[in-house]
């Protein structure tokens, strides 16, 4: 058996909302020592939830949604909501947490002296942040020349965009890829809201930081990646760009047909908003299909015939088919069709997502206990390997629960030393009452 | 220029479609050894998918193809043959990746599992990309783009409530799945150089979705806290304003207002917001429509995408054009910063391509050479095994090459 390949390797992340700590996620899933440097003073927009005490009668009128918090036990005034948020405890398995004040003197120092004992610097903010700070690379590498800094900022750190501010929503327009999703006859606002650039760059973030560790290896020295999400991740609408490089058009919104011809689409099930997604492609998937339903008399007809005619008359098509649909259960659906050769899968709302027969068998959701929220089934890993078969190490990190590792094993801070760094207000586990969402409290 | 950071890395790609293709790309693109084994004839069915140049469906016209194959070189090889998989076989000893995306019956069936593999290379680096994985229930079922978000994906809370859920854009499922494999595929190799140990990995891309993608993680993780399931909802319909996409002059601006930012613009709205339309922090939610017809749609319908997010922007309020691929291309943010490339290819001429996923000087991304004819580098490739002429002439008549 191989040992987690990153093994060895040390994170520090000054990360914040979904891109920059999905980095981390997948370097620590994978054996890396990722240390999450936060602060007591300071939540931004997002991180460890909505705000720093959302109050409660918000977090209990929400219902679902990826903002949501456990809301058993939920106390905004002496509960530590911050470590109960889905958004966070999603990504922050296998990590550690430590608390610094960055903004003052000291804080910068321990910084630094962490940034001496590591491989890789991660942070997503807009470029200002990290200037105000005094954490720019060229401060950084001279602590450390071997260090790997990753910058993702929305645009990156040069050209008129620099210092945009943007979620992954805001981005996903600039790329284009918000005109492209929706619904064929209606409007862009039509839609909900999605964050696709925090998946994917978070995801090109962690291949740059192991390529990166991979270029060090030979050469010795550490480096400066400068990543725009937007530009990480608008690599994924490629084919669209080269139409309008080859042909000067413009790609347009296709809804859930296929790009590549009929049948596709999202037809509604039996029971409470249950639906299935059918493809079929071929000649042969067709025939496939229309064994599935019993031949039923419409199927045969000449508008139907052939793959044009299907994509000629696709809307009838629709009609027919969500009217056999809305008669089954998306699952029965999805066993009928694959068994005769064709696409077909349900839309799983999570409740039918924990109970997939596949996800089971795969064992892919994993059980762990956190301090604060008690036992639960979190999503689990994005992929497997055969040599390190792998499970969360730890629960989804409190704020500052590695404080006690980080300052006196890392840093070697005597009893006394973080008696009085506690006592000054870098080390804790709780948020200083009255800071503002994404503002350092007035100093 | 620099080494690039991948040049001392061969990579033995069996992959077709999108998302190995995708995955392997990266490799190519920052300088590894990539040899595309096609079969015979059609080669990669993505070539025969589109857009192609000048609306020609022609094998070496696939946009789609020459955006995902950079840096590639093409050899035919027929994996049924006994000869072809010898051949293959002496291939795989010199490798350090192999990536494929067949489905999981197929290695195993021509007698290529890892098991097999990995006795000729300890070292070697397989990576299988499936839609359900290569185990499981599942592990034989088709899937399409629609499908592993649908399943996989947010795809039940991406919408409008009274409307059936709807995918994101194009084949950007797949094209994450790509991504998750060549970082997944990079770790491995990257463990495979330090331990001496090979490894098979797994990506199944309905786990890549539902394993990495932020807002379903955190609604897997809602259900699971509060057994709420998350509703399709509009953006207009959160509980601030103006939040959401918005029509404007030349098209759509997504501006992310409400009341804990749009005081930031309230000189140019030309209006003290706070004290018109609501109490300290909050708007008056009664005088939404008010706000929004009498303020907000005059100001922003006499203005251009370009015009109020510079406002905005200069306010600190987050928002954004509306971008179509048109508008990428002349956007002054992706142009000064180089993203764009261009490239020549023999059949489609010099064209302008995306560029590398982030700017960094020690790594280096480049084109050096546009996407591989089916089978351009056969001669190359066989005589550098120690194939003859004479003798690839044999494999040609053979079915072989």
């Amino acid at each position: 058996m191989a040992k987690l390949p990153l093994e060895g390797i040390r994170v520090i992340g000054m990360t914040q909302m979904w891109a920059g700590p999905i980095v981390e996620m997948h370097l620590a899933d994978w054996g890396a020592e990722i240390i999450k440097v936060e602060s007591i003073h300071y939540l931004a927009v997002g991180t460890r939830g909505p705000a720093p005490r959302h109050p409660k009668f918000a977090v209990d009128f929400v219902k679902g949604g990826y903002a949501a918090y456990l809301k058993e036990g939920y106390d905004d005034v002496n509960g530590r909501p911050w470590n109960r948020s889905c958004m966070f405890n999603v990504h922050g398995r296998n990590k550690l947490s430590c608390t610094v004040d960055p903004v003052k003197p000291e804080g910068k120092e321990i910084i630094k002296r962490l940034i001496e004992v590591s491989d890789v610097f991660i942070e997503n903010s807009q470029p200002a942040v990290m200037e105000d700070f005094g954490l720019t690379y060229d401060v950084i590498s001279a602590w450390n020349p071997n260090i790997i800094m990753l910058s993702m900022s929305g645009f990156g750190q040069t050209g008129p965009y620099k210092y945009f501010r943007s979620l992954g929503a805001h981005q996903d327009a600039f790329l284009g890829h918000t005109y492209l999703r929706g619904y064929v006859d209606r409007d862009v606002t039509a839609n909900s809201a999605i964050y696709h650039c925090d998946e994917a760059s978070g995801t090109m973030g962690a291949f740059m930081v192991v390529m990166a560790l991979h270029q060090r290896n030979k050469t010795g020295k550490g480096m400066f990646i400068d990543m725009a999400q937007t530009e990480a991740t608008m690599i994924q609408l490629g084919e669209g760009i080269m139409d309008y490089t080859m042909n000067r058009r413009i790609t347009e919104r296709t809804g859930n047909r296929d790009l590549y011809g009929a049948v596709q689409g999202c037809y509604r099930c039996l029971g409470d908003d249950r639906w299935v997604c059918i493809t079929i492609r071929t000649d042969e998937e067709w025939q496939g299909f229309c064994h599935a339903l019993g031949n039923p008399s419409w199927i045969g007809d000449n508008k139907f015939a052939d793959s044009l005619n299907r994509w000629r008359n696709h809307d009838e098509l629709d009609k027919h088919i969500g009217e056999w649909t809305s008669q089954r259960d998306s699952f029965e659906i999805m066993y009928m069709l694959q068994n005769e050769g064709v696409a077909a899968g349900p839309v799983e709302h999570p409740d039918l997502a924990y109970s997939d027969p596949q996800m089971k068998e795969r064992g892919f959701f994993e059980t762990v206990t956190q301090a604060e929220c008690g036992t639960h089934r979190y999503p689990g890993l994005a992929f497997r390997m055969s040599k390190a078969p792998n499970h969360f190490r730890l629960p989804p990190v409190r704020l500052g629960e590695h404080n006690e590792y980080v300052y006196k094993e890392i840093l070697g801070v005597s009893d006394k030393e973080y008696a009085r760094l506690e006592k000054e207000g870098h080390i804790g586990m709780d948020l200083v009452p009255g800071i503002e969402i994404g503002k350092y409290k007035a100093k | 220029m620099a080494e690039q950071p991948l040049s001392d890395v061969k990579v033995l790609d069996l992959t077709w479609h999108i998302a190995g293709p995708a995955c392997t790309k990266f490799f190519a693109d920052y300088g590894a050894d990539v040899l595309k084994i096609e079969r015979q004839g059609e080669g990669d069915p993505a070539r025969s998918l589109g857009p192609f140049y000048k609306d020609d469906p022609h094998p070496e016209k696939s946009g789609l193809f020459l955006f995902l194959n950079t840096n590639k070189r093409s050899i035919t090889l027929n994996l049924k043959t006994q000869t072809g998989k010898k051949i293959f076989k002496e291939m795989v000893k010199d490798a350090d990746i192999l990536v494929e995306n067949f489905s999981p019956h197929v290695m195993p069936g021509l007698g290529l599992d890892y098991k097999t593999l990995e006795k000729l290379n300890p070292k070697l680096v397989m990576t299988s990309i499936s839609n359900f994985g290569q185990t499981g229930p599942y592990r034989d079922f088709k899937a399409s783009e629609a499908i592993i978000y649908a399943m996989g994906g947010a795809m039940c809370s991406t919408g409008v409530g009274d409307c059936e859920p709807v995918k994101k854009g194009m084949n950007v499922i797949q094209h994450q799945g790509g991504y998750m494999a060549a970082t997944a595929t990079m770790m491995a190799l990257y463990g495979a150089r330090v331990q001496g140990i090979g490894q098979h990995v797994d990506v199944s891309l309905m786990e890549t979705q539902m394993g990495a993608i932020d807002r379903r993680m955190s609604e897997l993780l809602a259900y699971e806290y509060n057994r709420e399931l998350t509703p399709r909802m509009d953006i207009a319909g959160l509980l601030q304003y103006p939040y959401g996409i918005f029509p404007c002059k030349d098209g759509y601006v997504d501006v992310a207002g409400g009341f804990m930012f749009l005081n930031r613009i309230e000189g140019v709205l030309k209006m003290s917001l706070m004290e018109t339309y609501g109490g300290a922090n909050q708007f008056d939610e009664t005088r939404r429509e008010e706000f929004l017809t009498t303020i907000w749609y005059p100001w922003i319908m006499e203005r251009t995408r370009k015009e109020i997010v510079q406002v905005c922007q200069e306010g600190r309020v987050l928002s954004a054009p509306i971008n179509t691929t048109e508008d990428l291309l002349t956007d002054a943010q992706f142009q000064q910063r180089g993203f764009w490339t261009e490239a020549e290819h023999p059949v489609v001429g010099k064209l302008t391509y995306p560029g590398r996923p982030a700017a960094c000087k020690e790594l280096a991304w480049k084109i050096k050479r546009t996407a591989p004819l089916l089978g351009e580098h056969n001669v190359e490739v066989y005589t550098s095994l120690g194939y003859s002429k004479q003798d690839l002439v044999k494999l040609r008549e053979g079915g072989i090459i």
